[in-house]
C-alpha cells in the first residue's frame, strides 16, 4: 500500500473532519467513541480518520481489540528540534570563545614578573 | 553536551568549558553578540550586532547594518556569575512574539566544578506556552490555534519531504 503523504490543510478542509479530529484531541478514543458524539455514520468516521491518519495529523494503535486513534505530537517535536540545535550552536561556540579568551592568572602574572 | 528530554515543554543541554566561572558568565553576557548563531535573523537586512543588556529589565536586541533594530529577548534574572534568565520572545514561525503570555523563557546556569572548570546547563522550557496547538488542543474552534498549529505542521511535513 502507498503511503500518501496529503496536505494537511486539505484535510483540514471539511468541517466534519475537524470535528473528528477535535474528538480525537480531547483523548484517545475508538471510532465507536467517535461517531457516538457526531451525526456520521461509523464508516464516514472511518474515512475522514483516514485522511487524517494521511495526512499525519492523527496516529492510531491497536489496544486489545480496538484501534485506539490520538494526536500527533509533531508540532510541539518540530519546535523542540530546532531549538535543540540553535541552543546547541550557541553552546559550542560559547564553549570556544571563553576559552579562546582565557589566560589562566598564574601563568599572566609570572610572564608579567619575569619581563 | 548532552539533552535530556523528560518533559516535552522543556529542553535541557550542557556544556563544560574549561575556564573559571566568573570568566564562563561574562562571556556569555558580554560576548552574546559572538557566540549566537546568525542563521535565524529576524530583520530584513543583515544583523550588524546583537546586544545583552545585562540587568533585570535589560533586553536582548539585534541590530541591523541599517540601524534598525529587533529586540527579541528581556532579562529577567541576571545573577553573576552563576544564573541568567532571559525570556524567549520568538514565535514557532521565527516571528517576534509580542504577548508575554505567549513567550518561553531560558534559563543559564553556571557552576565551579573547579576553580578552572565551570559546568554551564542551559534550559528552556514552558515551550507550550508558544501557542495552543498541542495541549490546549480542546478549544479547537476558537482563537488562533488552528492556523498556528496547521503552520507549523505544514513546515514539518514539507521538511520530511525534503529528507526523503
Amino acid at each position: 500500500m502507498a503511503t500518501s503523504t496529503a496536505d494537511p490543510w486539505q484535510a483540514l478542509a471539511d468541517p466534519t473532519r475537524r470535528q473528528v479530529l477535535a474528538r480525537v484531541a480531547g483523548g484517545p478514543c475508538s471510532v465507536t467513541e467517535i461517531a457516538r458524539h457526531l451525526p456520521v455514520s461509523r464508516p464516514a468516521v472511518s474515512q475522514h480518520l483516514r485522511v487524517l491518519l494521511d495526512a499525519r495529523l492523527v496516529d492510531v494503535h491497536r489496544q486489545g481489540r480496538m484501534r485506539v486513534y490520538e494526536v500527533r505530537a509533531s508540532g510541539l517535536d518540530q519546535l523542540r528540534r530546532e531549538l535543540d540545535s540553535y541552543w546547541n550552536a550557541t553552546l559550542t561556540r560559547f564553549k570556544d570563545v571563553a576559552e579562546q579568551t582565557y589566560q589562566p592568572a598564574e601563568t599572566t602574572a609570572e610572564g608579567t614578573q619575569t619581563r | 553536551m548532552s539533552t535530556t528530554s523528560q518533559d516535552q515543554t522543556a529542553l535541557e543541554l550542557d556544556i563544560v568549558v574549561d575556564v573559571p566561572v566568573e570568566h564562563a558568565f561574562r562571556v556569555f553576557t558580554e560576548r552574546f553578540d559572538e557566540i549566537k548563531p546568525r542563521d535565524h535573523n529576524l530583520l530584513a537586512v543583515p544583523i550588524d550586532r546583537t546586544v545583552l543588556e545585562p540587568r533585570v529589565g535589560g533586553t536582548v536586541y539585534d541590530l541591523g547594518t541599517d540601524g534598525s533594530r529587533c529586540t527579541w529577548a528581556r532579562v529577567l534574572a541576571y545573577e553573576p556569575p552563576h544564573r541568567l534568565v532571559i525570556s524567549w520572545d520568538i514565535s514557532p514561525q521565527w516571528q517576534v512574539e509580542t504577548d508575554p503570555d505567549r513567550t518561553s523563557e531560558v534559563e543559564i546556569r553556571f557552576a565551579a566544578e573547579t576553580p578552572e572548570r565551570t559546568h554551564v546547563v542551559l534550559e528552556h522550557r514552558h515551550l507550550d506556552r508558544h501557542g495552543e496547538g498541542w495541549e490546549s488542543f480542546t478549544n479547537l474552534g476558537s482563537g488562533d490555534g488552528w492556523p498556528l498549529y496547521l503552520e507549523r505542521f505544514r513546515a514539518a511535513t514539507q521538511r520530511h519531504a525534503d529528507e526523503s
